[in-house]
């Protein structure tokens, strides 16, 4: 009975600790969303308060109007990411799911060759590569391009590393099933791989978003007009800066309406994640 | 269907005719690398499926890496053809440059902390998340996930909020408030307290996809490991971590290892989000602040070329240790 009540009381301990650090991790995006919906007079209050106490939809009209030093209207910056995200998302799954399957599955020469240049490439960040990059795209003539923004980014080493560690575990008798009742390479990829890779792609879609949704070099580095840059650069024009804090409210809203379709994918995504990530080991 | 068949045989039936009516002249080496040849045309499909990632990988990291390594020995401005220089950007970069020195010794300095911090951070609040019924996991998951996928930009926000250095910032509200301090401190313009900050952002920051592997993993550790460690004689939690979990997940473990690395090494949106480049007297200086200054704001690239080799050669060289360390059994 005694020992009981103990357990219960460390049980409690233990919830009451956890939850307490996870709010506390929560709390930054919590002010973030109280700042998006905070009228001017309550965002330059003294003493500072946490939550908003009038809700107000002002500061996201005003992010409509009010645009950065030049005449591009907000709702571009946001066309423009969208359409670079949604080509990166797409075109990497598609490209990574069709070599995926021929590393995981088929015993062709170089195999092993290309899967440890994968891992290898697992060990650096891509940043140390943005001047050949530049190089490559600016003499390719695609500066100032949508292409620009996106190619660089398509062959992504851990969204790949994951993918074919995720296909390996298909099973080979369901494969040889189907080329025996003649279905070609092709036909038993569509049919067969890809539905059940479904995890390891939303995993990829999960990643690969949000790396190119808060990435701001892209466009920073490869395009030299305004109407041709991304939120992420958009949100920095309107914070003014590093240590400037003007229009506090827009800039909130802003970043508000940013963070929430990372968190939305994350959440949709959540179980197939999981479910990718046990087979994410690397061996030594 | 039959006529997938067909095709199937006719092009073994080629491959293997190419293979017999090609006469052989000196019969070992050039035998081998015709059956590889043989090997290849006859894997032709599995290469098509892989052609349009290999190209792109190869356009953009593999070419890239032998690219800057040689760019690294020139003189480049982008407007001129680069001129081989041979090693005077290194010796620049280690003998001349002092704000170099400094953002090698800034992104040591930070890295030692939030490498090892976070990873340890990521892995026990996975080990304690798996431990609690199903139910309440997700909750959790989502708080201490979350904040590694928002944007530095969009969250500095916050943090100048945070961290203002008058009393309306949060923190100096309550220093003053609890008499802790007497006058704001100027979190983000004095040199001491720069690095602490970028630490705190980027820590909050670390739970990432390291964190997602260790979750999973210690997830599918088989039960039956921990009955067996119970006849055994284990009776603590803390035993149970030590002896059976993490030798189980040691694959995630390595792989959010070199992540973390990576992630240690690579510091810079935190640092220009929140102090600028520069940063009052380069105290938020990073190596790839120093690359980015070099390369797309004074388009020194050949300079830049050997900045990036340099924090390539750490990470991988940093990496060579983790898997030396971890990937033993």
């Amino acid at each position: 009975m005694v020992k009981g009540m103990r357990m219960d009381w460390g049980r409690m301990l233990f919830y009451l600790l956890l939850t307490a650090f996870a709010l506390l991790m929560l709390a930054p995006l919590v002010y973030l969303a109280s700042s998006a919906f905070k009228p001017t007079a309550e965002l330059f209050l003294f003493p500072p308060r946490f939550f908003v106490m009038n809700p107000t939809t002002k500061n996201f009209y005003q992010l409509l109007l009010v645009t950065g030093t030049s005449f591009v209207p907000f709702t571009r910056y946001i066309f423009n990411s969208l359409i670079v995200t949604t080509a990166i998302v797409a075109g990497g799954i598609f490209i990574s799911s069709l070599a995926a399957y021929p590393l995981a599955k088929h015993k062709m020469p170089f195999r092993s060759a290309i899967f440890n240049m994968i891992v290898f490439s697992l060990m650096f960040s891509p940043m140390v590569l943005q001047i050949p990059q530049y190089l490559v795209i600016s003499r390719i003539g695609l500066m100032n391009t949508y292409f620009a923004q996106i190619i660089p980014y398509l062959a992504a080493p851990v969204g790949m590393f994951l993918m074919v560690q995720f296909a390996r575990q298909i099973p080979e008798a369901l494969l040889e099933a189907a080329r025996i009742d003649g279905a070609n390479e092709w036909k038993v990829f569509w049919v067969l791989v890809l539905p059940m890779l479904q995890p390891a792609i939303a995993t990829f879609a999960l990643f690969s978003f949000i790396q190119a949704w808060n990435d701001p070099y892209p466009a920073m580095v490869y395009s030299t007009h305004e109407d041709m840059k991304s939120l992420p650069i958009a949100i920095q024009t309107i914070s003014g800066g590093a240590g400037v804090v003007a229009r506090v409210g827009t800039f909130a809203a802003a970043s508000f309406l940013m963070i929430i379709p990372t968190i939305l994918v994350f959440i949709i995504t959540q179980r197939m994640v999981l479910q990718t990530m046990a087979h994410s080991g690397l061996k030594g | 269907m039959s006529s997938v068949n067909t095709d199937a045989v006719t092009s073994k039936q080629i491959v293997s005719k190419s293979i017999v009516s090609k006469s052989i002249r000196s019969p070992r080496i050039p035998s081998k690398l015709k059956l590889l040849g043989a090997d290849i045309k006859r894997h032709k499909v599995s290469y098509l499926f892989l052609a349009p990632f290999l190209l792109l990988f190869t356009l953009f990291t593999i070419v890239p890496i032998f690219t800057s390594i040689g760019l690294s020995f020139s003189y480049y401005n982008i407007i001129e053809s680069p001129r081989y220089i041979g090693l005077s950007n290194y010796r620049l970069l280690f003998v001349d440059d002092d704000i170099f020195l400094k953002a090698i010794g800034i992104t040591f300095k930070f890295a030692m902390i939030t490498g090892p911090v976070g990873y340890i951070m990521a892995f026990l609040l996975a080990w304690v998340i798996s431990q609690i019924p199903i139910k309440y996991r997700f909750f959790y998951t989502l708080c201490f996930y979350t904040p590694s996928i928002t944007s530095a930009t969009a969250m500095s926000v916050v943090w100048l909020y945070l961290f203002a250095g008058d009393r309306k910032g949060l923190i100096n509200y309550w220093a003053l408030k609890l008499g802790i301090n007497h006058e704001p401190y100027l979190f983000l313009q004095n040199v001491n307290s720069i690095v602490p900050v970028i630490i705190i952002v980027s820590l909050w920051m670390s739970m990432g996809i390291g964190f997602l592997a260790f979750l999973a993993g210690l997830q599918n550790v088989p039960k039956d490991l921990y009955e067996a460690g119970a006849i055994d004689g284990i009776k603590y939690r803390l035993q149970e971590l030590w002896y059976i979990t993490i030798p189980s997940v040691k694959p995630q473990l390595l792989f959010g290892a070199v992540l973390q690395v990576v992630f240690s090494l690579q510091v810079f949106d935190v640092s220009v989000q929140l102090v600028g480049i520069p940063s009052p007297l380069y105290a938020g200086h990073t190596i790839l602040t120093h690359l980015f200054d070099y390369a797309f704001i004074k388009f020194e690239m050949g300079y830049a070329s050997a900045i990036a080799v340099v924090l390539f050669l750490m990470m991988i060289g940093m990496n060579r240790l983790i898997f030396k360390w971890l990937g033993r059994d």
